[in-house]
């Protein structure tokens, strides 16, 4: 068993006294970034991102770097739980399912249940999905270790198929959407001959279009704005937690297994092929509700209808590391986020990071189990004090949250022409959220554009322009098979559905 | 007639479906353009700086035709509001005192700026007496003054005010 070996290993990497406090540290300003709405995983690691690159300069700095950015990430996993309960506002997009349930549970006093519910399935889902990370990995990882660049690009073609042929948005506008993405990534040197392109004469464009920029303001200040046009009162019942609530709550839980690992495996799915948590969340409610027992009761305040979505939520989030470490691949536009960290850091996302960054991966998937361990204490004990947050007034909190983004848009290349950009993107992301076009899929073609376009190259040289050869072996066609046939889903769903009704 | 003039449509989903359309189509111009200015072909050595962009432009541009298309051809019934005044009131009045913010930035720096953003949302939209706008303004950006440039050492944007007290 070499992974329990490197995972002890990892765990005492991960276990000093720093990256404890790091942990610690980064769950509860993720809990905080996930009760604000508005304020969400991906663009709260954006803006703390650029704090960690004094951090980033030695090997165990990165680790600790990582070890802070990921906890903000299984806070802010945690957070959106608890106005989803408590006031029918998810504070994350993957907890709105949460309020079916939730909302009912603590209108009847019951918010105390339903919040245990809530933190031990978000709990369950990680660990479950940290545990498939810690022994699929250095076998995905090992696998990938004989890509060349065809396969790469097929893994990155797969991808963003898998947007199209999954995502509930119109698959003509995540093209564009995603497209876009590609495009601005483009903008600037190109990595290969050093040309420059795009630019139109503008000196502010020479090193393009940063990816924190775009997820500040796309995520951002086009949430807030989103969240503006709903008016904000938020109301909201109180919680007490306390210790026999959590333990009732806990021998209740056991009885619904089956939901939990159900709702767990939907999750790691979607979380791997980049679906992500939101449509993991709705789609694993969604099946609770048809095979549990008292299917016809969720949305009244069911238990079991707050089980199902945050653990799938949670294993989502989570497994989404998997895909983002193995093949430099992210399942989610807050892994987007990880991955452009790793590469600001200098280091490689993808097989080799196994072989030559040991102790930083396996501090890292060590770290994914202490960080929720943390996460869960800190949520089951601090839960008032969160709450209460949300009783800031809105005219306090928005313009301190305006300047917390255009902060750290600034702090990406010390340029005021950055901060601009994030009100640009802020205004896009508006329109474009409203309109149904989706941001993930754009996110994740800017942090990987030039990669995808450098595996692109590269393999094209190899077969002198002949696109043949991503058919070539056996491996490399089956890769690109599913990818246009994922691609081409919608249009073939649509011609199914209309053969049926002959 | 009888709507609420807060709950009347600003502009619709279809004007506003079109607007995003044309931009992207717009884009794939730009992108289209520039690329074959570079060179979008095959050439011995490799492909041209253009070759990769320009299919993104030619993709970006097809898949907005269809949606532009389909906005057109969008039945009466489903082309709801797209954004009623009274939001559009709202989003606005967060919209321009951020951009305005953001141009002070550029000249008396992120902290004085910072005081008055606050102090403008508490005042106009909060209605809070005077000494709470101020000691929250001018605190929270003391705070942000204390993690960025002590703990943090990140310099920020600084202005006039800051070199008058010798920190800047």
């Amino acid at each position: 068993m070499d992974e329990i070996q490197s995972l002890m290993h990892g765990f005492g990497v991960a276990m000093t006294p720093t990256n404890l406090a790091l942990m610690f540290t980064g769950v509860i300003l993720g809990v905080i970034i996930g009760v604000l709405p508005g304020l969400g995983g991906a663009n709260g690691v954006a803006i703390l991102l650029p704090l960690t690159f004094a951090m980033a300069q030695t090997p165990e700095g990165q680790t600790s770097a990582i070890i802070l950015l990921s906890c903000i990430y299984w806070g802010a996993l945690f957070g959106g739980a608890i106005t989803s309960i408590l006031f029918n506002i998810p504070g994350e997009p993957w907890s709105v399912a949460t309020t079916f349930d939730g909302y009912p549970l603590a209108q009847q006093g019951k918010a105390g249940q339903a919040l245990t519910a809530a933190f031990t399935s978000s709990f369950v889902g990680a660990l479950l999905a940290v545990i498939l990370i810690t022994f699929l990995a250095p076998v995905i990882a090992n696998f990938a270790l004989a890509f060349g660049p065809a396969e790469f690009f097929g893994v990155y073609l797969l991808t963003f198929c898998a947007f199209v042929g999954m995502s509930k948005e119109p698959p003509y506008k995540t093209i564009a959407a995603m497209m876009t993405g590609f495009a601005l990534a483009a903008v600037g040197t190109d990595p290969v001959t050093g040309t420059l392109r795009l630019t139109y004469g503008f000196t502010k464009l020479l090193t393009g279009f940063d990816f924190l920029v775009a997820v500040i303001g796309l995520f951002g200040i086009g949430e807030i704005f989103l969240t503006l046009e709903e008016g904000l009162e938020f109301r909201g019942t109180r919680a007490k937690l306390n210790m026999r609530v959590v333990l009732d709550t806990w021998k209740e839980l056991p009885r619904y297994w089956l939901t939990s690992l159900r709702s767990a495996a939907v999750g790691c799915f979607m979380g791997i092929v980049p679906g992500g948590a939101t449509p993991a969340s709705f789609m694993s409610y969604g099946v609770a509700r048809r095979f549990s027992k008292n299917g016809d009761k969720f949305g009244t305040g069911q238990v079991e209808g707050v089980v199902a979505p945050e653990t799938a939520a949670h294993a989502a989030g989570t497994s989404a590391l998997l895909p983002m470490l193995t093949l430099g691949v992210p399942g989610s536009p807050t892994a987007a986020v990880l991955l452009g960290g790793l590469l600001i850091w200098g280091l490689q996302p993808g097989p080799l990071l196994f072989i030559e960054q040991k102790d930083f991966v396996w501090g890292l998937i060590a770290s994914m189990y202490l960080g929720n361990i943390a996460g869960l204490i800190v949520v089951l004990t601090c839960v008032p004090l969160f709450a209460a947050i949300l009783r800031i007034p809105f005219s306090v909190i928005a313009p301190i949250f305006i300047e917390i983004c255009s902060i750290g848009a600034y702090t990406v290349h010390n340029a005021q022409f950055d901060v601009w950009m994030v009100v640009v993107f802020g205004v896009f992301g508006y329109f474009f959220r409203k309109l149904q076009y989706p941001l993930a899929p754009m996110v994740l073609a800017i942090v990987l554009g030039d990669n995808a376009e450098a595996a692109f190259r590269q393999a094209m040289l190899f077969s002198a322009g002949d696109m043949r050869i991503f058919f070539e072996t056996p491996l490399v066609a089956s890769i690109t098979g599913l990818a246009l046939f994922l691609l081409f889903w919608p249009l073939l769903s649509l011609g199914l559905a209309k053969l049926r009704r002959r | 007639m009888s709507q609420e003039p807060a709950e009347r449509a600003a502009f619709s989903l279809r004007s506003a479906e079109i607007g995003i359309a044309l931009m992207f189509l717009a884009l794939a111009a730009l992108v289209i353009f520039d690329s074959v200015r570079q060179g979008a072909r095959w050439l011995e050595e490799g492909p041209q700086p253009g070759y990769f962009p320009f299919y993104l432009g030619v993709i970006i541009a097809a898949a907005s035709a269809v949606t532009l298309a389909r906005a057109l051809m969008m039945p009466a019934e489903r082309n709801k509001a797209f954004v009623q005044v009274g939001q559009l009131k709202l989003v606005l009045s967060v919209l321009v005192p951020s951009a305005v913010y953001v141009a002070l930035v550029g000249w008396l720096g992120i902290y004085v700026s910072a005081v008055l953003f606050v102090a403008l949302f508490m005042r106009w939209l909060g209605k809070y007496p005077w000494w709470k706008v101020v000691s929250v303004s001018v605190g929270h950006s003391i705070v942000l003054f204390l993690i960025f440039e002590v703990w943090f050492l990140v310099p920020l944007p600084k202005g006039p005010l800051e070199r008058l007290l010798g920190v800047g």
